[in-house]
């Protein structure tokens, strides 16, 4: 472990493979998608995406073309903030392109940014709707819809957060799909229970994906190979530990990317993290260890001061994005938590510490998101307990993946005992898939490697 | 008199002596080692299965005997359900695993069914070996072991393990079968039951790897131990037999982590004062002292897992731990344990109103006292 | 489990006694419940032992199955279950009320409300466990496919006339009891610890003995030791003194007294088959009689004391006050009840052995609005669980301290008065979300403005329910001193959407179900010994 601020020591580049190029890789996956998409002739096409690997380029570039075809498409993503996104993305690339965006009667439906876009129709009845190239609503508010004839085309985005019986609702509205999801963030879920459909094809709480695919298996399945987001230091650790089956690379080399400071250390835990994550890639700020309530006031504490540090510290990223550093600003920093309680106490500290601006999230929350650096409280920090809620593999991914140089990790010291003792009986239901990766063993690889990367909370 | 003792003994005597002289080791079978993951923190429980103390006398000894019976009508029906099953050389079996797990395999006929009878444990463990041996030799044919014998290293010493069948497949590999008398009814089972006959089959796997891996010697690759096993069950309401492949990866790797951490039972035992015996001869009030000197974990889980647990309910409760109430009811209360803790805290008589969990615990109890129109206590 | 319950556990671990964990009943009780204390035989699926059931306190009916092993002697038992069972549910499928219910128009696809028969009251089940849940829907599973003589002559084993329609009826209280809040068929155990809370833990309160010991210990014991009792006390013959309330029987009962009086019983069956004249037949039936009644008071002997333990619970459950929307949901019931007669009367086939598609995503949504309609109706109608919900963040209640008048800044400006509260509560309000309060049963919704005083004081924005004028209807609006409470949930809920019908199954989902679906589902295959 090192304090130093410095340059980072980059390994030699030889250390990548000549043959991989990431760039080809991930256009010759494109091609293939987009192929398999307009001219294929199967009903749908499935994508696993990993973190960051251009899953949204991939559904505008999607959008765009199947609009060029002239195929009238709809579009379904999952929330309202993702729809927004998708016609903002497709605006900013096609400004000419006539896209509705259908939306619900409540109040504020829709964010106001797109009021200022010419060619946006929004409305929230579909029929106002008809003819444009594409209409892109909610997968809860397609549901409403009802046509007498389908769309050509769908795109249905995030597909692996939606539920089966969400899809059922809106399968009918398109004859054939483009699927994109990623596969490794949190499963959708049901607040009753649904042991009784457990083992069906059909079980109306698995994901879309599990059902169509349990129904069509001989449709294409693509996975899109480069992570664009992640980092050379984070790349193979999150593919080993949450794709085991499924593994991709990062799109950018040790070389490619680095963060430094222009303040220098004070020596204490939280800069000295600062440091060995800007020098790694990760780090983690270990406390003493204790049982306390998930809103642990030290660990909360910790979180904040080193966002305080790293904004006070003048930090700047260098990546292939620029030739310039660009400056690492509130912006470009979220704190991930994995239950609300903590996020608002985080958000109180940071206040408290003069911070404003940082996105304070839960895992759910932050899924889709990207930043430069995130500070991630341990979800089983502190706990007497660990629950199948904290081993939830998708949480500990989509926490240890949002970032592009650094994930500085804040918890207790004890976590490897928790695990060791957290008793395995769970029940087993006849002919359901075994979800891997085991979020035991995924906590597990992601301890040990931040192991490596561990400074203490005492200076 | 103990024997004086001295570093580096062999863990095997060590454990002899935590049994008791002439007491002879329980051995472990695949139900008792599956059951380590029900509660792996519990050193109490780590020690007294490492040293093969039969937990039922020891509990009967303490005066907390154990409630676990089997009636024998479950008993009948299970024999004569697995009778069924193998009947006629195995053919419906054989038959249900190429049909769930083999399907382009030849089906089967003629199988062998090779005789397995030797001389005690490790006679028969040497049969099944040479079995199996001689069954993964002859590809292209269909093998069935009926109880085979099965030796796991458990923290030094052999525990002897008997699957209802091991089938060897016309391409060598091997698949553990277990028979159950629950019925699988609409496709579905008992899921409890369920994950618990996947983690006894994964002990299997986790045996039956070791001989594979023994059969390389030879420097040919080892015979795949498939990691989908093939669980039989009477059908709806009937005595037919049905089946279904059930992929034990997950309880594999579960009952390997916690075998490989058996061998921390030489530190517990190190742990123990000169002289600790668990032997069920001994006075109550003795073995209670033995048995105290080594922490148990209890949760209301143990009730239906371990012998020992209304023993370690009533020393829980007499603490007044707050885990006797539920492993998730520590959640919320930080770093206070126990009844009085919490509820002095609760009702201001203690703690520091800084802690968050004091002062979530001091905001319920008002709350809950308002609700209930009692007196609010009035918090310092 | 919050830390309100939490506590309310510690309370009852210090006290001896269990503790309210509400204020008010929550779920309905028929003044004329109908109790069903099965037991099961021990390895066996769906092979009864015997039963008491019946709607008299003092009279309970005992069946039993002297030899569970015996078709015929099992199908006798199904056919007095069903003697005592559908006549109970008949009694109430003819009592109607006209109500209304919003259908779609077959022809011009418009919402059309039609005038239909709603069952004035519905028959209510109740068993001791939540096993006796599981066993009832195994019962109906096992009855409902299987065919009479008159429905198939050809059939090998008929079943008696009327146990396939009881396998029906049984199989539609089992599937309701997975709607949360609903009441038709309920589990004592469920009920009782939903009310109260004891020193124990949640897997120990399945013991209706020890729960009962907790809720309410006899003179001179505390709850822990009455039921440690319940758990463990066994009689010289090491028989427990508090029987398992079933289906399960102990194991030291099937060994040491069931297995050698089946053993009896089978002896003189055989004797009396092999007797040579009437004489010694007269003798050995009198013989097989005796054996028979054996059974029946050990039987008798296993369920008595669950059956006084089930009622026991109702009185307990009767004592609360009825919950304010406790009414409301058992009306769902009692469609959910009328349905099913309908169902039976347009003499559709058995329910399917599994959902398809449709029916399990309709279900599965229904279920989701239930378990938050449940939970936002709890919280209103009892303050001990509101206390939890401002607890966690989701409510808060606190006094008005100011009343601003403001409109909207439309064409034709509403109301839209500010109200400010102060509250002790910390609720997890996010920018412009939507709090509701109750105003005469409906929900007034407000948006939050922001928060003043470090959070001790929350600004409102009142959103409707003020009437259409420029200004509110008294009594619409707050006023200073009011004490009020504010969800952020809200407290009705919305219908989902429509699902394609079954035939129309999208791709997706396997397509339409076709031809084989049109085929009505086969009767189990029996075996000459289906039972080992």
């Amino acid at each position: 472990m090192t304090a130093s601020s410095g340059p980072g020591a980059a390994p030699p580049a030889a250390s990548r493979p000549a043959a991989f190029d990431p760039g080809a890789e991930a256009s010759r996956a494109t091609a293939d998608i987009l192929h398999d998409t307009l001219h294929g002739t199967h009903r749908g096409v499935v994508v696993d995406s990993p973190p960051g690997a251009g899953k949204s380029t991939l559904v505008v570039r999607a959008a765009l073309e199947l609009a060029d075809a002239g195929r009238p498409l709809m579009v379904v993503a999952q929330t309202n903030a993702q729809v927004d996104d998708l016609v903002l993305r497709l605006a900013e690339k096609s400004p000419e392109l006539p896209v509705g965006r259908l939306h619900s009667s409540d109040a504020d439906p829709y964010d106001k940014a797109l009021d200022d876009l010419p060619n946006v129709r929004k409305s929230a009845k579909a029929a106002d709707l008809t003819g444009l190239s594409v209409v892109i609503s909610t997968a809860a508010k397609w549901a409403h819809v009802k046509v007498d004839e389908p769309w050509r085309h769908a795109i249905v985005d995030e597909a692996y957060q939606m539920r089966s019986d969400s899809l059922l609702a809106v399968a009918g509205l398109f004859e054939r799909a483009l699927f994109v999801g990623d596969p490794g963030q949190l499963d959708p879920f049901a607040i009753v229970g649904s042991e009784q459909w457990a083992g069906l094809s059909y079980d109306p709480s698995a994901s879309a994906i599990t059902t169509l695919l349990a129904h069509n298996p001989e449709l294409p399945q693509h996975r899109l190979p480069v992570s664009w987001r992640l980092p050379a230091s984070a790349a193979p650790l999150v593919s080993d530990a949450f794709y085991p089956y499924t593994p991709f690379r990062s799109g950018t080399g040790h070389d490619d990317r680095r963060l430094s400071f222009a303040v220098a250390s004070d020596g204490s835990g939280p800069d000295r993290v600062i440091d060995e994550a800007a020098e790694s890639g990760w780090g983690l700020l270990e406390l003493p260890a204790r049982h306390t309530p998930r809103t642990d006031p030290e660990a909360v504490r910790a979180v904040a001061t080193v966002v305080r540090r790293l904004l006070d510290r003048g930090g700047a990223a260098t990546s292939e994005r620029s030739a310039d550093p660009a400056p690492l600003t509130a912006d470009r920093i979220a704190v991930g938590t994995a239950h609300r309680d903590q996020a608002s106490s985080v958000r109180a500290a940071l206040a408290e510490l003069g911070v404003t601006d940082v996105t304070v999230d839960t895992a759910n929350r932050l899924q889709g998101r990207e930043y430069d650096v995130t500070v991630v409280l341990h979800p089983l920090s502190g706990r007497p307990d660990a629950t199948a809620f904290h081993l939830e593999t998708g949480r500990l991914c989509v926490l240890a993946s949002r970032h592009r140089h650094a994930c500085i990790v804040v918890c207790r010291a004890g976590v490897t005992d928790l695990l060791d003792d957290y008793p395995s009986t769970e029940p087993v239901q006849l002919g359901t898939l075994v979800k891997f990766p085991d979020g035991w063993e995924a906590n597990h690889a992601v301890l040990a490697r931040l192991g490596e990367h561990r400074v203490g909370w005492a200076p | 008199m103990p024997l004086p003792r001295t570093r580096g003994k062999a863990l095997r005597q060590r454990l002899a002596e935590l049994r008791g002289p002439d007491v002879p080791a329980k051995a472990l079978d695949a139900r008792a080692l599956a059951a380590l993951a029900a509660n792996p923190g519990c050193r109490r429980r780590a020690i007294l299965d490492g040293a093969g103390v039969d937990k039922t006398a020891l509990a009967g000894a303490l005066g907390s005997p154990s409630a676990f019976g089997q009636s024998q009508f479950a008993l009948t029906r299970g024999n004569a359900f697995e009778a069924k099953v193998k009947a006629d050389g195995g053919a419906e079996l054989l038959r249900l695993v190429h049909e769930k797990l083999d399907r382009r395999a030849e089906p089967p006929a003629d199988a062998a069914v090779p005789d397995l009878s030797a001389i005690g444990p490790e006679g028969r463990t040497a049969r099944t070996a040479l079995a199996l041996r001689e069954a993964t030799e002859a590809p292209g044919t269909w093998t069935l072991l009926d109880h085979p014998m099965l030796a796991l290293d458990v923290a030094g010493s052999p525990a002897f393990l008997e699957p209802d069948a091991v089938v060897v497949h016309p391409d060598g590999s091997w698949t553990v079968v277990e028979i159950k008398s629950f019925p699988m009814l609409d496709g579905s089972a008992d899921p409890a039951k369920v994950g618990a006959a996947a983690r006894q089959a994964a002990v299997y796997v986790l045996a039956l790897e070791e001989v594979a891996a023994r059969l390389t010697q030879s420097g040919a690759p080892a015979p795949e131990v498939r990691h989908r096993v093939l669980l039989v069950c009477p059908k709806d309401f009937s005595n037919l037999p049905t089946a279904s492949a059930v992929d034990v990866r997950k309880q594999r790797a579960v009952t390997g982590r916690q075998l490989a951490r058996l061998t921390r039972i030489e530190d517990i035992a190190d742990t123990l004062p000169e002289g600790t015996c668990f032997s069920p001869d001994l006075p109550a009030a003795e073995l209670t002292a033995a048995v105290e000197s080594v922490p148990a974990t209890y949760a209301p889980e143990c009730l239906s897992a371990c012998e020992l647990a209304f023993h370690c309910r009533a020393r829980s409760r007499e603490a007044g731990a707050v885990t006797t109430l539920g492993r998730s009811i520590r959640a919320e209360l930080g770093g206070l344990t126990t009844t009085e803790d919490v509820l002095s805290a609760a009702h201001g008589e203690s703690g520091d109103p800084e802690d968050p969990a004091v002062a979530a615990l001091r905001r319920a109890a008002q709350l809950r006292a308002e609700a209930l129109g009692l007196e609010v206590t009035p918090c310092p | 489990m919050s830390l309100i319950s939490t506590l309310a556990r510690l309370e009852a671990v210090s006290t001896g006694r269990a503790q309210p964990a509400a204020t008010v009943r929550h779920r309905h009780l028929s003044a004329r419940p109908l109790v069903f204390v099965p037991l099961t035989t021990a390895g066996e699926a769906g092979a009864p032992l015997g039963a008491l059931v019946g709607t008299e306190r003092d009279a309970p009916r005992l069946l039993v199955v002297p030899q569970p092993r015996d078709r015929d002697l099992r199908f006798a038992f199904l056919a007095e279950l069903a003697d005592v069972v559908l006549p109970y549910i008949d009694s109430y499928a003819e009592d109607v009320e006209a109500a209304e219910r919003g259908e779609t128009d077959p022809e011009t696809g418009k919402r059309v409300k039609v005038e239909v028969e709603l069952c004035a009251d519905a028959p209510q089940l109740i068993v001791p466990s939540r096993t006796g849940v599981d066993f009832v829907r195994l019962l109906g599973r096992s009855m409902r496919f299987r065919r009479t003589a008159e429905q198939d002559p050809e059939t090998p084993y008929p079943a008696p006339p009327r146990v396939p329609l009881l396998g029906r009826w049984l199989t539609h209280y089992g599937e309701r009891a997975r709607v949360p809040g609903s009441s038709l068929l309920l589990a004592m155990t469920d009920v009782l610890s939903r009310h109260w809370a004891t020193g124990q833990s949640s897997l120990e309160d399945q013991h209706l003995g020890a729960l009962l010991a907790w809720i309410a210990p006899p003179e001179g014991m505390t709850g822990a030791e009455a039921a440690l009792h319940a758990e463990l006390a066994r009689d010289p013959r090491g028989q427990l003194l508090c029987p398992p309330a079933g289906p399960a029987t102990d194991p030291a009962f099937d060994n040491k007294l069931l297995a050698p009086a089946f053993e009896r019983y089978d002896r003189a069956r055989t004797a009396l088959a092999a007797a040579e004249d009437g004489l010694e037949a007269d003798d050995r039936l009198g013989a097989l009689t005796a054996a028979e009644r054996e059974v029946r008071e050990l039987v008798a002997s296993r369920t008595r004391p669950t059956w006084e333990k089930v009622w026991a619970g109702i009185d307990l459950l009767r004592a609360l006050p009825a919950g304010a929307h406790v009414e409301e949901r058992w009306t769902r019931d009692r469609w959910s009840f009328t349905a099913h007669r309908d169902r039976i009367t347009a003499g559709e086939p058995p329910q399917p052995r599994r959902d398809d598609a449709v029916t399990a995503a309709n279900k599965l949504a229904s279920r989701e609005r239930e378990q938050a309609r449940l939970e936002a109706q709890e919280a209103l109608d009892d303050p001990l669980v509101m206390a939890a919900r401002r607890l966690s963040g989701e409510a808060f209640a606190g006094e008005v301290t100011d009343v601003v008048m403001a409109y909207s800044e439309s064409k034709r400006p509403s109301p839209r008065p500010l109200v400010t509260v102060r509250t002790d509560d910390r609720p997890h309000l996010a920018e412009r979300a939507k709090v509701y309060r109750s105003l005469d049963g409906k929900p007034q919704s407000a948006e939050f403005v922001g928060y003043e005083e470090e959070g001790a004081v929350v600004v409102l924005r009142i959103l409707d329910k003020m009437g259409r004028g420029k200004e509110p209807e008294a009594g619409s609006v707050p006023e200073k001193g009011d004490r009020l409470c504010f969800t952020l949930f809200e407290h009705e809920q919305r219908g989902g959407p429509k699902l394609p019908d079954p035939e129309a199954t999208p791709w997706t989902h396997g397509g339409p179900p076709g031809e084989a679906a049109a085929v009505p589902e086969s009767a189990d295959p029996v075996t000459a010994e289906d039972v080992l």
